[in-house]
């Protein structure tokens, strides 16, 4: 019995004891959007094998990556909804936006054959709104001239969790709708009029891949990861939209401030997918917080670095967009103004 | 003087010891009271905001801040509750069977492992089953009955309840059932009762108090359960019209939306949320347990 | 005459009637149970155990992150209530009457009763925030207050039923107090108390809820108690709520893992109780 509780004891302190001593600081933890997660997944794991830097990224949703950096439990959140004015002051210290790719929120649904459907936003509002009740609805045949719609129901599908996603979508209902904007509004987390809740992208595409009849509202990858059908979107121009690297890339051509806070939805670009996004990284400016060392703030600002340039190479063969030129020289002069007791860090880790 | 000296000493490491086992209990009894204190410190805002109206309100809109906790409230004591029905048939028989039938032998082992081993299947798995077994199913009954084929919902989570919470009430309906004395088994039968009037009108009377026990554990179980809920109610945030509709509850809703709440209220709401059930499970879970103490005494 | 031999027809079938319904209620178990195993077996291999998860929607890797991290987390769960559970435990079978103890062993039926997110909250307030990030600790900690009140009980239970004479007997020969207790009663409790940490460790070895927004998760291996881990049951949800088949016949295979330990403890459980 003795000698048992004495071996336990070893065991344990032996673990505790190494723990401590191997270095903490080579593993970054990052928490936010499943937007991006598919490529993040992938950027990180080449980001691993380049540098033996480990990157812990878990897609809690963008309203968890706001909210775990505000707690500062993570050393970055990530989210594909900017912060407000009104929400960047409930930071006690400046966060900055570091935009990382492009994507596209795409409407996607479960029906016989997998037809190409054709979607005006008015239609999408009503929808979503639960006002469009059926399939074979006057106003989506009208649409769809060449597709046999079936009487089904419409099973609207939304996200449970407070997601960017989420965000992107009732941001364009918003801009197309008054309605919307009035009745629902924005956020990552709406008071949704109808429809069931599916957590994460995944459990939205996994829903929607489901049940007959549903519609949802996913990033692009998520829909062609499982062979999934996307609506063509009537764009501000008129043109009905198919969203893919092309129309998303165009969508990213306008202008965009120098903190890169923009929303790209409704876009007037002739060719553009009117639900892009940006999806960003978000940091504190200062990095000395809670005992945070200057070696952590160092391994992320590489990381950042490494992602606006090297990490791009991998958006392209998973359907997201890579930043377009501009973006990413005004992504460098964020990540250069981070610093470690007010000194920049960028200088540090040889970077010019 | 040795051993006088080497008495006091054993007979100070016997206070401390004693010391060491009281503050123990202490520690128990703080975490307790810590884990009440937490939940309300942290509901406070919420608290304040909205008072006990909250119980009432219908509404979860995190935009404008506004919460009210009436459709999880509803979802979890109608899960819980048509659970319990689905179950209670099931245990029932199984408490008889294994009380009175067959209360030694093979039959008995291998029927009381079944029925018990399915409390240590883990929710989450059970969820997963759910997911992939039993929504395709009720899916395909709900295109039979021609209401939206959602497959989950209400009465999914209700379905995979009843599964979990079964085990308990069964166990201890046994026990019930074979605590009744065969003095009062044999007068039954004296007075000419066959064996299923006897059960009938002895011993479940006299296994009553046992049996509700045991019903009302298991519907504290059901009240808390989380992850098997999660995935297969529907995350609907409003009042289910039907049992085939989706909802959520309590738990459930915690546990979607813990890591994210941005706002302040928000999360003291959720607060406000965990600490309704630890009131509502601490108080039924106290019944059963009284009522049962009371049994075996 | 002939209403007495319906009577007792009626008693017969109701009999047959009540048997066949429990057996049907073993079904969901044995569906369970079969399904599990159908869909997982195949997919264990060396590859599955021992590697770690590739990016999202690659085929291939394995869930090593999360065997090892359940590991971990049970092994601090048993650090934390083993010691302080058999402590209470024995408290309250020695001192059994006094207020401390009636107050004690409500409050370790409080706790059994909690539902685990509720606990998940507490242990994220108690010790996520103080911290300031997610660890292996914080969801170890959860675990383990959830798996105390087992503990605590199996103990008073066992100890309750020694015979009085085995104690009036050791300290009648001079052995103090303490030494009585710890060398001479736990150890003739151990059967008891074992049973209590087995089932305890059976309980939150599938437990998800609480790891939410503790342990948090980690797709790389982690021996950090100070950090995020990953964990059986976090997985088998992220995955099974995801729509990559690959993901699912994963969490399969982690299922299948999970329900043959779970299993194992359970009878293990039985057949010490037995003796």
């Amino acid at each position: 019995m003795k000698n048992f509780k004495s071996a336990i004891l070893t065991l344990v302190s032996t673990i505790l004891l190494s723990n401590l001593l191997i270095s903490q600081d080579k593993e970054l933890l990052g928490a936010g959007a499943t937007f991006p997660y598919v490529l993040y997944s992938k950027m990180f794991d080449a980001y691993y094998k380049q540098t033996g830097v480990k990157v812990n990224y878990q897609s809690i949703g963008s309203g968890g990556g706001i909210r775990q950096l505000k707690e500062k439990t993570v050393d970055f959140g990530a989210s594909d909804a900017f912060l407000s004015d009104d929400q960047l002051k409930e930071y006690d210290s400046p966060v900055l936006h570091i935009p990382t790719c492009l994507g596209a929120v795409v409407i996607t649904y479960n029906l016989p054959g997998n037809p190409e459907l054709k979607l005006t936003p008015d239609v999408i509002t009503d929808i979503f709104l639960g006002k469009i009740k059926k399939w074979n609805d006057p106003r989506i045949t009208s649409l769809n001239p060449d597709v046999k719609l079936p009487n089904m129901n419409i099973t609207v599908v939304h996200r449970s969790d407070g997601s960017g996603t989420t965000f992107v979508f009732v941001d364009y209902l918003s801009k197309v709708s008054k309605e919307w904007e009035t009745k629902v509004g924005r956020g990552t987390s709406v008071s949704w009029p109808v429809g069931l809740g599916g957590k994460g992208n995944e459990g939205v595409a996994g829903l929607v891949k489901q049940i007959p009849g549903s519609i949802g509202y996913v990033e692009l990858t998520y829909a062609k990861q499982n062979k999934l059908p996307t609506a063509l979107v009537k764009n501000k121009k008129g043109n009905f939209i198919k969203p893919e690297l092309s129309s998303i890339t165009s969508a990213g051509k306008t202008k965009i401030p120098d903190d890169t806070r923009v929303s790209i939805t409704d876009t007037d670009a002739e060719d553009g997918y009117p639900i892009s996004s940006f999806t960003w990284i978000l940091v504190y400016k200062e990095q000395n917080y809670k005992n945070r060392s200057f070696e952590r703030a160092k391994q992320l600002v590489k990381l950042l670095w490494w992602i606006i340039h090297d990490g791009q190479n991998y958006a392209e063969p998973l359907d997201y967009a890579k930043l377009p030129p501009e973006v990413v020289k005004k992504a460098e002069s964020i990540i250069k103004s981070i610093t470690y007791n007010g000194k920049p860090v960028y200088k540090e880790v040889g970077i010019k | 003087m040795a051993n006088l000296s080497t008495k006091r000493l054993e007979l100070s490491k016997d206070k401390i010891f004693n010391i060491v086992l009281g503050f123990s209990a202490i520690v128990l009894v703080l975490i307790g009271v810590g884990f009440f204190l937490s939940l309300f410190n942290a509901s406070i805002e919420s608290i304040k905001k909205f008072g006990f109206s909250f119980f009432v309100r219908d509404i979860w809109d995190p935009v404008q801040e506004e919460f009210g906790a009436l459709p999880f409230i509803y979802g979890t004591l109608l899960t819980s509750f048509i659970a319990l029905a689905i179950s209670l048939p099931f245990s029932l028989a199984i408490s008889i069977v294994l009380g009175e039938y067959f209360r030694k032998g093979l039959f008995a082992e291998i029927l009381r492992y079944l029925t018990e081993l399915i409390a240590g299947v883990p929710s989450v798995v059970l969820g997963f089953w759910g997911l992939f077994f039993v929504v395709p199913l009720v899916r395909e009954l709900e295109i039979k009955i021609g209401v939206p084929p959602y497959g989950v919902g209400i009465f999914t989570a209700s379905l995979i309840l009843a599964f979990m919470i079964m085990p308990y009430s069964a166990s201890i309906g046994k026990d019930a059932m074979r605590l009744v004395p065969d003095e009062v088994k044999e007068a039954a039968y004296a007075l000419g009762a066959t064996r299923w009037e006897m059960i009938k009108k002895v011993m479940i009377p006299y296994a009553r108090s046992g049996i509700i026990a045991g019903v009302i554990l298991s519907l504290g179980r059901a009240l808390g359960e989380t992850m098997a809920v999660t995935m297969v109610i529907g995350n609907y945030h409003g009042i289910p019209e039907n049992i085939f509709s989706p909802g959520n509850t309590i738990a459930s809703v915690i546990a979607n939306e813990f890591t994210e709440a941005t706002g302040e209220v928000y999360l003291s709401s959720l607060m406000y949320l965990g600490m309704t059930l630890f009131i509502i499970t601490t108080v039924v879970n106290l019944i059963g347990r009284f009522i049962l103490k009371k049994l075996q005494h | 005459m002939g209403s007495y031999k319906l009577r007792i027809l009626k008693s017969k079938i109701i009999s047959v009637f009540l048997t066949f319904i429990s057996i049907v209620s073993t079904i969901p178990f044995l569906l369970v149970l079969y399904f599990i195993i159908k869909n997982g077996i195949s997919v264990i291999n060396w590859e599955f155990l021992t590697t770690l998860p590739k990016p999202v929607g690659e085929p291939g890797g394995g869930i090593l992150n999360a065997i090892v991290g359940t590991a971990i987390l049970i092994l601090i769960a048993l650090v934390l209530s083993v010691p302080l559970g058999i402590s209470v435990g024995v408290y309250l079978a020695e001192r059994s009457n006094s207020k401390l103890a009636f107050v004690s062993r409500l409050v370790s039926e409080i706790l059994q009763g909690v539902p685990s997110i509720v606990i998940g909250i507490i242990a994220y307030l108690w010790v996520v925030k103080p911290m300031g990030h997610f660890s292996a600790l914080s969801g170890g900690i959860a675990l383990g207050i959830m798996m105390l009140p087992l503990v605590i009980k199996s103990t008073e239970e066992i100890l309750k039923l020694i015979p009085r004479e085995i104690k009036e007997a050791s300290l009648a020969l001079g052995v103090p107090y303490y030494r009585t207790i710890l060398k001479v009663i736990i150890p003739a409790g151990l059967s008891g108390i074992l049973t209590g940490i087995l089932a305890g460790t059976a309980r939150i070895a599938g437990e998800t809820a609480p790891l939410l927004f503790t342990a948090f998760g980690n797709p790389f291996l982690n021996f950090n108690i100070l950090k995020p881990i990953s964990a059986m049951p976090l997985l088998i949800f992220n995955y099974a709520v995801s729509p990559y088949e690959d993901w699912w016949a994963k969490a399969w295979g982690t299922s299948c893992i999970l329900v043959i330990f779970v299993l194992f403890l359970n009878v293990t459980t039985r057949l010490i109780s037995k003796r």
